[in-house]
């Protein structure tokens, strides 16, 4: 069944610089109890797209200038604010990247989890209070009764995240938004969180969209991926079928920049140059600049978005000659 | 079994801690709370202490005493012997001078504290509506403060309290309050302004607002809390700011008018006898010029205290 449908969304910001499209033109489906990857490198769109989903992008200098965003057969897009407050953290919850400054500095981690259930379930204090510390139990926060009553700074980065999971994850949430939610945490912290979104995630049922530039992380955790560039999706496929057949140069090259602790020592690849000034966008493929095996049509033709098998697709103009080169490796 | 854990909870020191240790530090700073809490405690309490101690009439004229023709010096009595019936002496119409600036006291402090109440309520809400809502309202709502900054406030409380005289002495101190408070919000609300300004593109904000928290809610219960360091210290120094204006107004002859006396009122009482009698002026412009500094002290006092990045600058 599907929980949220994506299509042709499209956010624009209005700066001095011009028209920057952050987000132009991306469409994705999530089922429910999936677990879907956005993947990019910075400035790529992926915080923004979520950000658009829950109508969040700041108003200005942000626009969502198209597109719609469906949950549960409702258009967000197209709800009065009221009712996209009610669907907020009640429906669809998000975790933020950095941990140390997303808590309120002045407020009570329980009274920041009370606000939730209070807003939402209609809770009474009393019961609002005993929910927030059976959330900090589920989140393995140990002796959750006494430490109920501190303030953030009295909590390191990786009990501050879990603070964070257990406020998403108070009202029950059917679909989980988490920003990098890792990238602040050191690495061993770093798993324990991404172990108990997958534990809660099991145990309740919800959808998550993970946004990452880690691809270990999104190995490890997802269903889906979506490889996000300028503001396109670049290449879009079950997990397992990108890592091992990828079929967009971009997704090869960011691929061959993952660190890999068997090899022999030598010089990291990395994709040259770097990414493009989203506010001047030349016509042909954004990625084109930095492609290998980039070539004139590239530059003068945007690509068309290839569909490689039923669930793989990809923005390319050599997209099934690079799938092909990918399965013939695969094999080999 | 599983062992038993003992978990000692540890008590991190607060914010408010740390400040009321570093307030503490200040000797300036403490001599001017001492100095606040003895000078509001007796304005309380003093005026009626020395009425039923000494015996005096509502108008602190000792009971039974003949209409006077001349005002008594300190501790003197009527023949000019020590007493300790007036130590401060006592006023033209022989009132207990003591009593007098205890009780002006109390409307110079009352003064003080309803126009920062004035200005806490009005200026945080408006600045922090303000500086939240951002773009062409916080545009509108900041130039109304300009256009109300760039008249002269002095001038526009005498012509407000000229123009809405009124009758009775206690309509002159309700028309005083209103004019002294409407003024005093315009600086609270650009401070706070400011605040909420850089404090609304922190992700907690944002945070917030992904758990479907109503604007109102954001800006009330998270913005305004965490602009409350800079908001004491204001509001602490606009105490004696406000308490000066209003010293000078009724100095002026514009403020605080007989029965009721204040510390700008008693000064332009005395200066009226500074030749002949200049205990009437000196008492009521030590206390007040002590007051204020004190205020001041502890004002600055509070700044260090609560923002200790400040002091190194």
């Amino acid at each position: 069944m599907i929980l949220l449908e994506v299509k042709d969304l499209r956010t624009y910001f209005e700066t001095e610089d011009g028209l920057v499209k952050a987000v132009d033109g991306i469409s994705f489906q999530l089922q429910r109890g999936e677990t879907l990857g956005i993947v990019g490198e910075s400035g790529s769109g992926k915080s923004v797209a979520n950000l658009s989903i829950l109508r969040l992008v700041p108003d200005p200098p942000g626009k969502i200038a198209g597109g719609e965003v469906i949950f549960k057969g409702q258009d967000i897009l197209l709800l009065p604010p009221d009712a996209v407050r009610k669907i907020r953290g009640r429906r669809i919850a998000m975790i933020f990247q950095d941990p140390m400054t997303s808590l309120n500095p002045f407020m009570k981690i329980s009274k920041q989890l009370m606000e939730m259930t209070q807003l939402h379930l209609g809770h009474t204090r009393a019961q609002a209070y005993e929910h927030a510390v059976k959330m900090l139990e589920t989140v393995g926060m140990p002796d959750a009764r006494t430490r109920a009553d501190s303030y953030p700074h009295e909590f390191s980065g990786g009990m501050r995240q879990r603070v964070m999971i257990a406020m998403a994850l108070s009202c029950e949430p059917e679909l989980l938004i988490a920003d990098e939610p890792t990238t602040a945490l050191d690495v061993t912290i770093q798993a324990q969180i991404l172990e108990l979104i997958k534990k809660l995630k099991q145990e309740t049922g919800t959808s998550v969209i993970l946004i990452t530039h880690d691809l270990g992380v999104v190995a490890g955790m997802t269903d889906h991926v979506i490889v996000m560039y300028a503001g396109k999706i670049f290449e879009q496929a079950k997990t397992k079928e990108l890592f091992a057949r990828p079929g967009n140069p971009y997704t090869k090259g960011l691929l061959r920049s993952v660190p890999d602790p068997t090899a022999e020592q030598g010089k990291l690849y990395q994709i040259p140059g770097l990414p493009p000034d989203v506010a001047h966008l030349k016509p042909g493929c954004p990625f084109a600049e930095r492609c290998e095996r980039a070539e004139e049509i590239c530059r003068r033709e945007f690509p068309p978005f290839v569909e490689l098998t039923p669930d793989h697709h990809s923005l390319c103009h050599f997209a099934n000659e690079v799938y092909a080169e990918s399965i013939e490796s695969s094999r080999g | 079994m599983e062992p038993e854990i003992q978990t000692e909870f540890i008590r991190g020191t607060s914010l408010w801690r740390d400040a009321w240790r570093r307030l503490l530090k200040n000797k300036l700073a403490v001599f001017g709370l001492i100095v606040v809490a003895l000078i509001t405690l007796a304005s309380l309490t003093g005026p009626t202490i020395i009425k039923r101690t000494f015996g005096f009439t509502p108008d602190y004229i000792p009971i039974g005493q003949p209409k006077l023709v001349r005002s008594y010096p300190p501790f003197k009595g009527p023949d000019g012997e020590f007493s300790w019936k007036h130590a401060m002496g006592t006023d033209n119409a022989g009132r207990d001078q003591l009593a007098r600036v205890l009780q002006g006291g109390q409307i110079s402090l009352f003064v003080g504290i309803i126009a920062t109440l004035v200005s806490l309520i009005i200026g945080v809400s408006y600045g922090a509506i303000s500086g939240y809502a951002g773009g062409r309202i916080d545009n509108l709502m900041m130039r109304i403060v300009d256009v109300l900054y760039s008249l002269p406030y002095v001038i526009l409380v005498i012509v407000l309290l000229s123009m809405f005289r009124s009758q009775t002495p206690r309509g002159q101190l309700i028309l005083l309050f209103v004019a002294l408070g409407s003024v005093s919000w315009l600086t609270m609300a650009r401070i706070v302004r400011g605040q909420v300004l850089s404090l609304k593109n922190q992700e907690f904000v944002l945070a917030a607002r992904a758990t479907g928290v109503s604007a109102p809610r954001i800006i009330f219960r998270h913005l305004v809390p965490n602009t409350l360091g800079p908001v004491i210290v204001y509001a602490t120094l606009t105490i004696p700011q406000v308490m000066l204006t209003e010293a000078f107004l009724s100095f002026l002859g514009l403020g605080v008018q007989a029965p009721f006396a204040s510390w700008g009122s008693l000064t332009a009482d005395g200066i009226q006898n500074i030749a002949i009698f200049p205990w009437q002026l000196i008492f009521p412009g030590v206390t007040m010029a002590l007051t204020l500094f004190s205020l001041n002290f502890l004002g600055d006092g509070l700044r260090d205290a609560l923002d200790p990045q400040m002091r190194t600058i």
